[in-house]
């Protein structure tokens, strides 16, 4: 250590600074990886229980090294080029879809203490990083040169777009009762056991926000950016080999953030259910991890929404909902039940 | 009016979206059907149809006499017969070759035989690794009959009082 505080000299700390942020990022997204490999493992066991079937259990116990298996099948793959599409724009894509997917994670609070950056306007910053994820979807449907490409990202955009409103609006809400942008402060406003909770008091704004997740995910039953009968897959598909891996991992990795989201705004984050149990950091890996069910179990049960359906829904659906419940909510807060509000 | 409005209300409360929810939930805990292939197969019937036999009679002596019916009615024309007298004045097949890559498995040709000689087995996982693989022979269609006969044997008893 002494050695290299003097090989480094005056620039030992920030040195020393950088490299332990190095090491908390790296902690946050080789899990993050893990769990996306595994949802997917996850998703379609879940989807064959729910058909009676029970899914892949032929590599490794249960089916435990499939997300391996497929991952190194993708990773051996050729990534087609197709010569009319752009080549710097074409993988620029796949990484302007990922990244904010995981830069988002920056400001995720795991715990009271244990978070990347404890920034103020962690909720904006949330924001900001998920919608520039819809410039990865835009980018590949452009750079591809291909019909199928670019109907299913002008889909997927306008689908993003559409329910990032109602998302917003939701959020709204969310910083009424807490007052505060920080992620960490809106779960500690939500302190004191379940009833305490933003879901109740907000509970439609909370449905909203889950069903706009799904929406913003582009999961079923909201999956129009792909449709195999009508433009195959959609954005992606001039994709092969690991850059088509990274769209299917940023979907996952996605899913997971909004789930994280519902879990720290409306379902009161690491805090414990009952005030006799410890708050811990497996409080909130259960609720994200009951999120992440709802997903696939939508997913197994509903058929998929025509597209003018999941515009009406977005536009003249949850956007009235939304702004309703929050006059409602701002007037209360007014009166002298406004202590249910916070 | 009051329909409309219990409609409304009906899919705000998200009603219909949650009972099929309930379904697939049920579903989810029930017992699972899959059969896992190799190591357990489904039932199958008697009259399965599957990989052709040439059979034989109890004697060693084969029971094709080469009347070339099968050939005649394969609806696929998978069937190639050529015959010629043998030495002891019968007739017998001298080449009699299915294509398996052409037969669609209607069991026409088991129909048709009036000496029960060619048969369709239960065996239904058989595969070939090059052109040709799949373009059986009079000896190896009868070396699947005598491999298999005494299962052959016993589906046909089987179905004596049906056909």
């Amino acid at each position: 250590m002494t050695f290299l505080a003097e090989l480094f000299g005056e620039y030992w700390a920030p040195v020393q600074t950088v490299t332990w942020t190095l090491v908390k990022i790296v902690a946050i997204v080789l899990p993050l990886m893990v769990a996306v490999a595994y949802l997917t493992l996850a998703e379609r066991k879940v989807i064959g229980y729910m058909q009676v079937r029970i899914g892949p259990n032929r590599v490794g116990y249960w089916g435990l090294l499939q997300p391996v298996a497929d991952g190194l099948k993708l990773l051996f793959k050729e990534i087609i080029l197709p010569t009319a599409s752009n080549k710097g724009l074409f993988f620029l894509g796949p990484i302007l879809a990922i990244a904010p997917a995981f830069a988002a994670w920056a400001v995720i609070p795991f715990d009271a203490t244990m978070v990347l950056a404890d920034i103020d306007a962690g909720l904006l910053y949330i924001l900001a990083m998920t919608s520039v994820a819809v410039y990865g979807v835009i980018i590949a449907g452009w750079a591809s040169n291909s019909k199928y490409a670019f109907i299913g990202s002008l889909r997927s955009a306008a689908q993003i777009v559409s329910y990032e409103i109602a998302m917003g609006f939701t959020l709204v809400g969310v910083l009424m009762c807490a007052n505060s942008l920080n992620l960490g402060k809106i779960v500690l406003g939500q302190a004191g056991g379940f009833w305490h909770w933003y879901f109740i008091p907000l509970f439609p704004l909370f449905v909203v926000y889950f069903i706009s997740a799904v929406a913003e995910t582009n999961r079923a039953p909201f999956d129009v950016a792909e449709g195999e009968s009508e433009i195959v897959a959609g954005f992606h598909v001039e994709y092969s080999g690991m850059a088509f891996a990274v769209f299917f991992l940023a979907e996952y990795a996605n899913m997971i953030l909004v789930s994280m989201l519902a879990a720290l705004m409306f379902l009161g984050g690491w805090l414990s259910p009952v005030p006799f149990i410890p708050d811990s950091f497996l409080w909130l890996l259960a609720k994200v991890a009951f999120l992440l069910f709802l997903f696939l179990w939508f997913r197994a049960t509903f058929p998929r929404y025509r597209y003018d359906q999941i515009m009406r829904l977005g536009w003249k659906i949850f956007i009235p909902i939304t702004l309703v419940w929050i006059v409602f909510v701002a007037a209360m807060m007014q009166t002298s039940l406004g202590y249910l509000f916070h | 009016m009051i329909n409309s409005i219990k409609n409304t209300l009906g899919s705000l409360m998200l009603w219909e979206l949650l009972k099929g929810m309930a379904l697939t939930g049920r579903y989810f805990f029930s017992r699972k059907i899959t059969i896992q292939y190799p190591e357990e197969r489904t039932p199958q019937s008697n009259r399965f149809r599957g990989l052709h036999a040439l059979r034989r009679y109890p004697n060693g002596e084969e029971r094709c006499i080469a009347c070339k019916l099968c050939e005649a009615v394969c609806p696929a024309m998978a069937i190639t017969i050529e015959s010629e007298q043998r030495d002891d004045n019968t007739r017998r097949t001298t080449r009699y070759d299915i294509d398996l890559t052409k037969c669609i498995f209607c069991g026409l040709c088991e129909e048709s035989c009036p000496v029960d000689s060619i048969v369709e087995t239960r065996i239904f996982d058989y595969h070939g690794e090059q052109r040709g693989d799949l373009l059986y022979t009079k000896e190896m269609l009868l070396a699947v009959g005598d491999k298999y006969e005494k299962q052959i044997a016993e589906d046909r008893a089987q179905d004596k009082t049906y056909r």
